[in-house]
């Protein structure tokens, strides 16, 4: 494979790789905390099944870059600098309440199904093969949460209220999943990658009824300063928590 | 140490020592989890698939595979894992569909591709038979559950997740 087209693929896979990461970390700390004991097996499974998939994700960008496809993603996890992540923002947020994490999911679920069903052709055969696995997981998760967005858009005066509060704070971060990397436009000249905007224009025509029937507004498309180079100060808290084990502990093995 | 001298048919029987961990009354091989088993001189490679990309018992079943083949004397086992082409449920054998409802978990229904077509429909109950039934959570203690209601029986059980 030429420099070049190595350099994109290693970036975007590291890319889908930590929007796993980052969003199965947000999800997981909803565990032992969700409303009721359903939902809290429940969200801690599809935490369990992102986290999965990031491993899947990393483990082709280390197998491109030589490294070990096993010990690699836990380096990558913890061991790197907030700097380095390259996931889109919107993931790092904190959970907020249960509207904001079952919205966010949502949103993020129906973009990863779009994605996935075209990376299912992708002229990448590892990709598409772990598309083709993935994409089966995320119908439970998109069946789960659109259920989680109708049912509280269409709730009480107070279930629709913090579901359009969520809506108001997320939307503006969307745009952050459908913006290329610097290296993406070579992997879709050679059929690697979808193009991001036809990504989009399949995801805005499946969401929007979704949320417009949940009786939510949905708001002018003002696009977040943030990007997948440029984050939010939330990231290195998230970081703390999530590496604070290893920098205690270096060299700790378990 | 000189391995033994097992065809790959005789491996796969070995194989099938090797219980799910998480379903300790079905084994490995029929579960469709096990892919291929070959053998090139001393070494044993086997190729594994996930049930579930993120599923837990993964490591378990790496280690007790290499275990089993160990003390069928081979020294040098290899076990990877791939995930394509994508486990499906369908490679679930009809022996250990039986196998699962005798254990109180409900065999996934059977699709031909679209598994969500089958999810409006209800389970059969492993204990009582009865249809009269309900999804209470699309997941439970592992990502292949889903937790069903038995308003027949009064019961909760479980159903291996269509996939």
């Amino acid at each position: 494979m030429e420099n070049d087209l190595k350099d994109a693929l290693a970036a975007r896979l590291l890319a889908m790789g930590d929007d796993e990461a980052i969003l199965g970390h947000r999800d997981s700390e909803w565990c032992g905390h969700a409303p009721i004991l359903e939902e809290d097996i429940a969200f801690a499974n599809i935490a369990l099944d992102e986290i999965g998939h990031a491993q899947v994700w990393y483990a082709l960008h280390a197998e491109l870059l030589g490294e070990d496809a096993a010990s690699y993603p836990d380096e990558l996890v913890y061991r790197r600098s907030a700097g380095a992540f390259r996931h889109a923002p919107l993931l790092e947020l904190p959970k907020g309440d249960w509207a904001f994490s079952m919205l966010r999911q949502y949103l993020f679920d129906l973009y990863e199904s779009v994605m996935l069903a075209k990376l299912a052709d992708s002229q990448n055969e590892s990709i598409a093969g772990a598309a083709i696995r993935i994409g089966r997981e995320e119908i439970y998760h998109r069946r789960h949460t659109q259920t989680w967005v109708r049912r509280l858009g269409l709730g009480t005066e107070e279930s629709n209220s913090r579901m359009q509060t969520a809506l108001d704070a997320l939307w503006p971060h969307v745009m952050e999943l459908f913006r290329p990397l610097s290296g993406d436009a070579t992997l879709i000249e050679v059929g690697i990658l979808p193009n991001l905007g036809d990504v989009q224009t399949v995801w805005e025509a499946a969401i929007r009824p979704w949320l417009t029937e949940s009786n939510l507004a949905i708001p002018e498309a003002i696009p977040s300063n943030y990007t997948r180079t440029h984050h939010t100060k939330h990231l290195a808290t998230l970081l703390d928590d999530l590496q604070e084990v290893v920098r205690l502990y270096p060299e700790g093995s378990w | 140490m000189v391995a033994p001298m097992l065809t790959e048919k005789e491996l796969w029987r070995v194989l099938e020592d090797v219980k799910d961990p998480e379903i300790p009354v079905v084994n490995l091989v029929e579960m469709g989890i096990i892919r291929s088993v070959t053998r090139e001189d001393e070494r044993v490679t086997v190729i594994i698939t996930p049930t579930f990309t993120g599923c837990p018992a993964l490591h378990t079943m790496q280690g007790d595979i290499a275990t089993r083949l160990k003390q069928a004397g081979f020294s040098d086992v290899k076990v990877t894992v791939t995930l394509s082409p994508a486990w499906t449920t369908e490679w679930i054998t009809e022996e250990a569909r039986a196998k699962l409802k005798d254990f109180g978990l409900a065999p996934p229904p059977r699709h031909t591709g679209d598994f969500e077509l089958v999810l409006v429909e209800s389970a059969a109950c492993p204990y009582c038979g009865s249809h009269n039934t309900r999804i209470n959570n699309t997941w439970g203690p592992t990502p292949c559950r889903i937790l069903y209601y038995c308003d027949h029986c009064q019961q909760g059980f479980e159903q291996f997740k269509p996939l």
